[in-house]
């Protein structure tokens, strides 16, 4: 019975030699191949690339932006937003309801300035649209430029196609609670201004 | 604005001379085609503040706009 079995393997291993043979050698040159692309991509990889985009970002939202909004950025690594719908049809006491901070490459975080309460995360991207299939993303500067855009010229539909979560989900809260208190002790330093004005607790 | 690449110029030209105005509005089309956000940094007259004007097409582009901005339109993260 072994006999036979061991028999029945070896005529089927003869048989499927063939069928090993053809698909190493064809394996072997796509190795090869992919091994060229590698190499290719090594020699024409340009370190410099993103560092001088983001250098052009950064001039670009400073030339977008007010004074304030690119100095809360280069010195705080975000910018807030007035959010522009009021609590109440009664609420137009010119302060905000509501306000936005825009993180780079992070979830853009909706708060209360009054009293710093978080309220939620609105997770959104600017996708590569041409589909070169990387994974390609916009420089720091240009992700919180767009959402800065999108924000003040259409923050409803900005909202409505992001992913609303809890704080929590991408940001630490302990974290954007310190970066409330920042902004206020920023804002203490530069001085009375109109505008915002986040509560320091 | 460009994944991968940043800032991209596109396409320049003075909107009072014809033949440039047409390069313009081409490229305007194709990169709204394309699926891209448009928009313009801009004062806001009442509160002082600076804020961006979405353009959906050409002629909402105001006169004293130097630029226009593409950017790809946002999407749930």
């Amino acid at each position: 019975m072994l006999l036979a079995l061991l028999a029945l393997a070896l005529i089927a291993l003869v048989l499927a030699a063939p069928l090993i043979v053809s698909a190493i050698k064809r394996r072997r040159p796509a190795r090869r191949r992919g091994a060229q692309d590698e190499l290719e991509q090594l020699s024409l990889y340009d370190p410099g690339r993103e560092r001088r985009a983001e250098q052009r970002a950064r001039e670009l939202l400073r030339s977008c932006v007010n004074e304030e909004e690119w100095s809360m950025y280069r010195d705080l690594g975000f910018i807030r937003v007035a959010g522009k719908h009021a609590r109440r049809e009664t609420d137009k006491s010119g302060a905000p309801a509501y306000a936005y901070l825009v993180y780079p490459h992070k979830p853009i975080v909706a708060y209360v300035p009054a009293s710093g309460q978080l309220l939620s995360e609105y997770c959104v991207e600017f996708p590569d649209l041409a589909g070169t299939g990387g994974r390609h993303r916009l420089p720091a500067s240009d992700d919180v430029l767009a959402k800065w855009m999108a924000l003040t010229s259409d923050e409803d539909r900005v909202i409505r196609r992001a992913n609303l979560h809890l704080v929590g989900r991408q940001h630490d809260p302990a974290r954007v609670r310190r970066d409330l208190w920042r902004l206020a002790e920023w804002e203490r330093r530069r001085g009375p201004r109109p505008g915002i004005h986040q509560k320091s607790r | 604005m460009k994944p991968g690449h940043g800032e991209l110029l596109l396409a320049e030209g003075d909107p009072r001379v014809q033949e440039d105005e047409e390069r313009l509005v081409e490229e305007f089309r194709r990169q709204l085609d394309e699926g891209m956000w448009a928009a313009v940094p801009v004062t806001n007259p009442g509160s002082g503040r600076r804020e961006a004007q979405l353009v959906r097409d050409y002629t909402d582009i105001p006169v004293e706009a130097e630029r226009v901005i593409f950017f790809p339109r946002a999407s749930g993260g």
